[in-house]
């Protein structure tokens, strides 16, 4: 039998990007919290400038759970399953994948929350690509903008504000949306290869800008400035200048009493009462039973273990799964298209074995609907992005553009002379929800405890593939402007696979019949469950989703502190 | 309540007690692939000075130091992956992280062996550069026979391998003397890179540091030791 832990106000599943954060608000209004992290605390000194056992072999002192339920995937219902990936994209530990992203820390376009209403408005109803899942999102961003500016300040975002309150700050991005305050640190510094390319962009007559980041330009409450050592990819930061949630939110709410943090918890499955509500999460540790009692469960894995784990737990109430009850739950999936990159190589060296993947200059000039569609058959668009990232495993394995075979004296002569003068922009694309890409259980692929993993069942479209060739079309101007000798650009479209952007599988909406959670994040079925993550989104614009993850975890977190009672209340 | 029964749920569990031995092992293969503390340098030192091997056969270890000769090859441009250490990366490797493909190296390079023989009418070792050159690109392409599945795939592995033992971290017991790290200009591990650093290294003045990351006393060395470490209790703070 599990062992019955003490009830607690809430519990939430997942202490990373999302749980993170939510913890802070809750703890800050009185409400006790119990966090479960399959993961453990690690400290700067895990976090040491290696290549291969962060890049290479993928962190595997912190992947413990997730490496064991990697999903399946396969590119439509007919296609056979792909070869397994071996490593999760994401991490297990106190402050999850946050340790080691990347840390662009964007706002969406206000486009990407009404990218129905504002298709048809703008160029017709049959501009909305057919098959496509894709609705309004249930508010717009004014709504979303006060959150947006309270994570960027208690987060700590460095970045360049291109408008306030409708002014426009040319330094910055002329397309953001309006903010009501700059970034509460200037943005990070450039290279001299990243001020060339952004001369460059503006030679196009483009408008270009640094890109934000949570990363620390100076020192931030009380934490280092960045060091720019060059490992900030998929590793943790030394000096804590990478604002995950472990050194920012979750501290501070341990710090009210009121968030206890249990680490290496394996949640297995949410438990359900007899009137269908709530009541608790089950967990192992050292295969050890717990079941931890909680008003209020807020779900704040992955985007793929949100799904698995309400699919996994099946109860009188809910039969195919926790709050699926109209069978949406793993439905409106995609990941952003991140693929179909394009790469350059230029005739010196670029410097770029220093720096880190959120240090660069972002055009936003060919993104969402910042450009007149009326003459192409796609919407939306991609952010265009140049950065300083380079290590010698990773360089060693760069394109030799038709110039060299791979291996031997004429390829040592090659990377010899170019290790350090490629660049590569994998340009982040609008990408739409489908009818028949989706998540479910995969029916034979089963994780060490026996429950089945997730299987992604998704592909690019014609919407995506055609959004994939317009910006590899912009980013290759923009590279030969540069002064690019050659370029090349990575096929278009095919299979989704596993993403480290994936989004959807419990899409908010205020229709029941559609969405699997309200406009606040809370189930429409169980409403003292929450779901936080990028698994709540319904479209993805052109930048990186972990800003938003945040601010909308706030709002949740927010929402459930001021209407505590009605949403913890039992049913009877 | 779940559909899952306790009955379920226990069995489940033993399944993960059960498979927590392995883990264990595959974390030690892990501290083993590690060497002990302060050894860096020594590793470094240590030239080519040949230890026990770790898991290829000593006729395994000439092929393959054969092979990784001809992938980056000793010439004008400097050490190549044998001066590297890089086979000797992958022998250590194959004994912890890498022990999946201990089976692939083994049937890839008898097959390597096998092939060279019958169209090269010797052992690939024995084989004149070009003609290992040639035997290679067959593989490379998969136009070599014998192979357990495509060679190509053998092929793509082995370069992999060779370019980690060759252009990681010395810390894993290849790039030694950092020759791959000069080989293609990189500056080494720093912990900090200040604006000053970064002007030098577009000026081209940024002098090679010749450091593994663990020769900074700061960083926790085996992969898997924060694991064990905090194997006691589970309710934290």
């Amino acid at each position: 039998m599990a062992s019955r832990l003490k009830e607690t106000d809430v519990v939430i599943v997942g202490l990373g990007a999302a749980g993170g954060v939510a913890a802070l608000p809750l703890a800050q209004a009185g409400i006790e919290v119990v966090g479960l992290e399959a993961g453990t605390w690690l400290t700067r000194k895990d976090f040491a400038p290696d290549e291969l056992r962060n890049n290479v072999r993928g962190w595997p002192q912190a992947a413990q759970k997730a490496n064991q339920e990697i999903p399946t995937s396969r590119a439509n219902a007919s296609s056979p399953t792909a070869p397994r990936a071996t490593v999760h994209p994401m991490m297990n530990g106190v402050g999850g994948t946050t340790l080691h992203y990347w840390g662009q820390s964007w706002r969406l376009n206000p486009w990407d929350f009404k990218v129905v209403s504002e298709t048809k408005r703008r160029y017709g109803a049959s501009r909305v690509p057919k098959g496509s899942t894709v609705q309004d999102w249930p508010f717009g961003y004014d709504e979303l903008e006060a959150y947006y500016d309270k994570v960027e300040y208690e987060v700590g975002v460095s970045g360049q504000a291109g408008n306030i309150d409708g002014k426009i700050d040319p330094r910055g991005n002329p397309f953001e949306a309006p903010r009501k305050r700059g970034y509460p640190m200037p943005p990070l510094r450039w290279t001299e290869f990243i001020e060339k390319m952004a001369a460059s962009a503006k030679s196009l007559g483009w408008h270009p800008f640094p890109g934000p980041a949570s990363v620390n330009s100076r020192s931030y409450q009380n934490r280092s400035a960045c060091m720019y050592h060059g490992f900030c990819n998929r590793g943790g930061c030394h000096v804590d200048a990478k604002n995950s949630t472990m050194v920012t939110t979750i501290p501070r709410a341990q710090a009210t009493g009121r968030l206890k943090v249990v680490t290496r918890a394996h949640v297995t499955t949410i438990e359900v009462d007899a009137n269908g509500q709530v009541a608790g999460v089950n967990y192992l540790t050292d295969g050890v039973e717990y079941f931890q009692p909680a008003r209020v469960v807020l779900l704040a894995g992955y985007t793929y273990e949100n799904a698995r784990l309400l699919l996994l737990s099946k109860s009188k109430a809910f039969p195919n799964g926790l709050s699926n009850n109209h069978g949406q739950v793993g439905r409106h999936y995609f990941s952003h298209n991140m693929l179909a990159g394009v790469s350059a190589l230029f005739p010196a060296n670029t410097s770029s074995w220093y720096g880190l993947p959120a240090q660069g200059v972002a055009v936003d000039d060919w993104a969402d609907d910042n450009f007149d569609h009326s003459g192409l058959d796609f919407i939306g668009g991609g952010n265009l992005w140049v950065y300083s990232d380079r290590r010698p495993i990773g360089a060693a394995g760069m394109s030799t553009f038709g110039r060299a075979p791979a291996w031997g004296s004429a390829w040592k002569a090659f990377i010899k002379e170019n290790a350090d003068r490629s660049n590569t922009a994998y340009i982040q694309k609008t990408t739409l929800p489908y009818e028949d890409n989706y998540l479910d259980l995969d029916p034979a692929v089963k994780d060490p405890l026996g429950f089945p993993v997730c299987r992604v069942t998704a592909e690019f479209k014609d919407n995506e593939r055609r959004v994939a060739v317009f910006t590899q079309e912009k980013m290759e101007r923009w590279y030969r402007e540069a002064g690019a000798v050659a370029v090349q650009r990575a096929p278009v479209g095919g299979a989704m696979g596993i993403s480290t952007h994936a989004y959807g599988g419990t899409r908010m909406g205020d229709n029941p019949e559609i969405n699997v959670v309200d406009r606040w994040g809370f189930s429409h079925e169980a409403p003292n469950l929450g779901v936080l993550g990028a698994s709540t989104m319904g479209t993805s614009g052109g930048h990186n989703p972990t800003l938003t993850v945040q601010a909308l975890a706030w709002r949740t977190a927010e929402h459930l502190a001021k209407n505590w009672n009605r949403i913890s209340s039992r049913r009877s | 309540m779940t559909f899952i029964s306790r009955r379920d749920l226990l069995k489940r569990t033993v399944a993960v007690a059960a498979a927590a031995p392995v883990v264990r092992a595959l974390e030690r293969s892990a501290e083993n692939l590690a060497p002990p503390e302060a050894s860096v340098a020594r590793t470094i030192q240590a030239g080519g000075a040949p230890g026990a091997l770790e898991s290829l056969s000593a006729h395994e270890m000439e092929l393959l130091e054969a092979i990784v000769s001809r992938l980056i090859p000793s010439d004008a441009n400097g050490p190549g992956a044998l001066e590297a250490g890089a086979a000797r990366y992958i022998d250590r490797a194959l004994a912890g992280v890498l022990s999946p493909s201990r089976e692939a190296y083994r049937s890839g390079l008898a097959a390597l062996d096998r092939y060279a023989q019958s169209s090269r009418g010797k052992m690939f070792a024995q084989l004149s550069p070009t003609d290992q050159d040639s035997v290679l690109m067959d593989v490379e392409t998969g136009a070599a026979t014998g192979f357990t599945g495509s060679s190509a795939a053998f092929f793509g592995m082995v370069l992999n391998h060779t370019h980690q033992g060759t252009f990681g971290d010395p810390y894993y017991g290849g790039n030694r003397d950092f020759v791959g790290w000069d080989l293609i200009g990189y500056p080494g591990v720093r912990t900090m890179v200040s604006t000053t650093d970064q002007k030098a290294l577009e000026a081209h003045q940024l002098k090679p540091n010749h450091k593994s990351a663990y020769d900074y006393g700061s960083f926790t060395r085996a992969s898997a030791h924060h694991v064990s470490a905090e194997a006691t209790g589970h309710q934290e703070a």
